[in-house]
């Protein structure tokens, strides 16, 4: 770097968890969207919607089908960029460092903001393979032993390890949807993100796979910040800290998660709680 | 009475039935309620009608000819009957009888006779139609009886046309199965000729065409036409494949659809090119280019050669293989895509690493197929391999495949008993073995491949 310039915000703030918040609870944000909107073609999904995510903690996207959450989670990794028409607008910040700056590197970018997506997408491959894909193509691993450790130590973060320990050449599309989605936890993990997007990762589970996946969001926020879209409010109440409520495409309420589900300041937002919207 | 009237009889026959039994159960629809619909009771009363009337002419029409051979010996003088004669004099009487003429003068008993056996052709035509018309009616009459309320037409009208799905089916079996009988009893014959040995591992092939003899004289041995076949096949493969394969990967994965939409189809408009205009392209236009430039660079290269006919069959092969890996790439889930890209992987080591493996089984099933088409392509080859049976690795020398000398050997003036015709069922039938093993190769993977994301 040149030592002319400006120290990036990234490198001061990186690893460090701020000691002393404003308030109790309250934690200097790492993710930060201002007037973000979506088109998908002519039409806008997502209108000027800003927010600030907490690091280390679960923020949960809630809001009736169609209303943009998952649209909203796609724009932090950039995966919108891969939909024909799709344009994104406004700012959005990691670290204070704007991920659609045109020199920043989309392969880096989604090497730090992993994503588990809806339906369990093992490749098929060996459960090995699975989760060494990600090291391997960003070049995290240089020998056998360093992938078998990183394999290891990943699978036993998601808690898949017992399972799956002593059939690791398996193929990853053989496990059931629980131990699936789990691996693609996994597989997310070791490339060393900062930030796990997870788009309503239960969805396509039972309510015993459900459960052990929303211990493992439980443990992983100690490490990762991360933000769920779900479907069910249950889940925003067991998981998150913060939810942010969406309806058609606009952010309406974004708070504590206590504060959202016991008192709603808006009228959409109690409605959608008690059922009355969606 | 013509084909057209037999054919407009049984339609009106058709059409009256089918308004009988329309109109009939309105009538009854009107005193309780119908078990089926009007339309039923008219389908099934038209079947009875024209099925009875149809079984009787194909009856007629497979008889009539063994019926006509029993009373053309009773025509002719006994020694004519008996003598060598009979087969062109059967032949003189049936074209009398027909009206058709025949050359020379006719003999008095040859007009009489050709006169008896006319008259003889029309009432057993008649006779077939008068009975065939006659069941018919007898059908119509039975089953317009048995019309009620609660019958069940819809049910014996579906029957019916199951029935009728399953004799289409078993025709095209049995023709298949037809063919492969006679490639088998052919090859068979030739095989008295030749020894199977000599046949399979022989590595001169030169049959030595002869007209007037049916001894094997010449070798036939088929390994120079397999060699060649496999090296054009190889040579096309090595055309197609990357060329294919990587145009189906820029369709499906980075081409706009509106890009793609009009893509597509300009590639598979090579598909529709017959494929005797391609071996024409070879063999005007790619042939000499090829030599050309085998001047340029110091290389003798034949105009027409393994080469060149690898060369434009690879061509012919492309959208073949473009349009099926097309196929099977859009196949493999989005999720999948998505996954990767997810993990920050770049468009490329998606392709390279995730789609295209999930793809494989897909794309070496298209893959076969391609073979097995390459394999059986006659026309270029025809033209542009320069029909030189003979056992040498060179690409750019004139060679031979089985499709080249199936034609040899079947075209030209030569006996059809002959081992120097006969060698073509051989050959078509160790071709149609190579290509069923490579098409059910291809279908196992296939199927492997789809019951994979399900």
């Amino acid at each position: 770097m040149n030592a002319t310039s400006e120290p990036r915000p990234m490198a001061t703030s990186h690893r460090i968890v701020p000691s002393a918040p404003a308030s109790a609870g309250e934690r200097a944000s790492r993710i930060s969207a201002r007037d973000v909107t979506v088109h998908y073609g002519p039409k806008q999904a997502i209108f000027d919607v800003s927010i600030d995510v907490p690091e280390r903690s679960v923020t949960a996207f809630i809001g009736p089908s169609g209303c943009g959450k998952s649209t909203f989670l796609r724009c932090f990794n950039r995966m919108n960029d891969t939909i024909e028409g799709c344009r994104v607008g406004g700012t959005i910040t990691i670290d204070g460092e704007d991920i659609y700056d045109p020199s920043l590197d989309v392969v880096e970018l989604r090497a730090r903001v992993g994503m588990v997506f809806q339906k369990p997408n093992p490749f098929p491959k060996s459960i090995y393979d699975n989760i060494a894909y990600g090291p391997r193509i960003h070049g995290l691993v240089k020998s056998k032993a360093e992938t078998d450790a990183l394999v290891e130590s990943s699978l036993k973060k998601a808690g898949l390890w017992k399972e799956v320990s002593d059939r690791l050449d398996a193929p990853g599309t053989g496990l059931s949807g629980g131990q699936q989605q789990r691996l693609c936890i996994a597989r997310t993990i070791a490339t060393g993100p900062e930030v796990i997007l997870m788009d309503e990762p239960c969805s396509a589970l039972d309510p015993i796979a459900t459960a052990i996946v929303e211990d493992l969001i439980h443990e992983l926020k100690e490490q990762y910040t991360i933000i769920i879209v779900t479907h069910s409010m249950q889940q925003a109440a067991r998981v998150s800290q913060k939810t942010a409520f969406f309806h058609l495409g606009k952010l309406i309420e974004y708070g504590d998660t206590e504060q959202i589900f016991v008192n709603p300041r808006d009228k959409q937002t109690e409605a959608y709680i008690t059922g009355r919207i969606g | 009475m013509t084909s057209v009237l037999i054919a407009a009889l049984v339609l009106a026959m058709m059409a009256f039935a089918y308004r009988q039994g329309y109109s009939r159960s309105r009538v009854l629809a009107g005193q309780s309620r119908l078990h089926s619909r009007p339309q039923y009771h008219g389908a099934l009363l038209a079947l009875w009608a024209v099925v009875p009337f149809l079984l009787i002419l194909a009856l007629w029409g497979l008889t009539s000819g063994q019926a006509q051979e029993w009373y053309l010996a009773s025509l002719m003088p006994s020694d004519i009957a008996a003598g060598s004669d009979y087969a062109s004099a059967a032949a003189r009487l049936r074209n009398i009888a027909s009206g058709f003429g025949v050359a020379g003068d006719m003999a008095d008993w040859e007009r009489t006779a050709g006169e008896s056996l006319g008259r003889f052709n029309t009432i057993l035509k008649l006779s077939a139609v008068a009975l065939g018309a006659l069941l018919g009616i007898a059908g119509l009459v039975m089953a317009r009886a048995r019309l009620s309320a609660r019958l069940r037409a819809r049910n014996h009208v579906e029957a019916a046309i199951k029935a009728l799905l399953i004799f289409c089916s078993i025709v095209a079996i049995l023709t298949t199965l037809g063919i492969v009988i006679s490639l088998v009893t052919e090859t068979v014959r030739f095989f008295t000729y030749v020894s199977p040995i000599d046949f399979f591992f022989g590595t001169v092939w030169n049959p030595g065409y002869s007209t007037t003899s049916n001894e094997a004289s010449g070798s036939y041995g088929m390994l120079p036409l397999l060699l060649g076949t496999v090296m054009i096949s190889g040579i096309a493969m090595l055309v197609a494949l990357p060329i294919g394969l990587m145009s189906a990967i820029w369709l499906t994965q980075y081409a706009k659809p509106r890009v793609r939409n009009m893509i597509k189809p300009v590639i598979e408009v090579l598909a529709g090119i017959p494929t005797i205009v391609y071996g024409f392209f070879a063999l005007v236009t790619v042939g000499p280019a090829l030599s050309g430039l085998g001047d340029v660079i110091g290389l003798s290269i034949n105009a027409t050669s393994a080469l060149t006919a690898g060369i434009v069959m690879g061509i012919m092969i492309i959208p073949f293989i473009s349009s099926l890996s097309d196929d099977i790439i859009r196949q493999v889930p989005r999720t999948m895509r998505d996954g990767s890209l997810g993990l920050g992987a770049t468009k490329s080591e998606t392709i390279r690493m995730v789609i295209v493996p999930a793809a494989l089984p897909g794309i070496v099933g298209a893959i076969l197929l391609a073979v097995s088409r390459a394999i059986g392509e006659t026309m270029i080859v025809v033209l542009a391999a320069g029909n030189a049976p003979i056992l040498r690795f060179n690409p750019a020398e004139p060679t031979s495949t089985f499709t080249v000398t199936i034609v040899t050997a079947l075209t030209g003036d030569a006996d059809f008993a002959s081992p120097q015709s006969l060698v073509a069922f051989a050959l078509g039938l160790t071709l149609f073995v190579i290509t069923l093993m490579l098409n059910i190769g291809a279908l196992v993977i296939v199927r492997k491949y789809r019951e994979q994301y399900e």
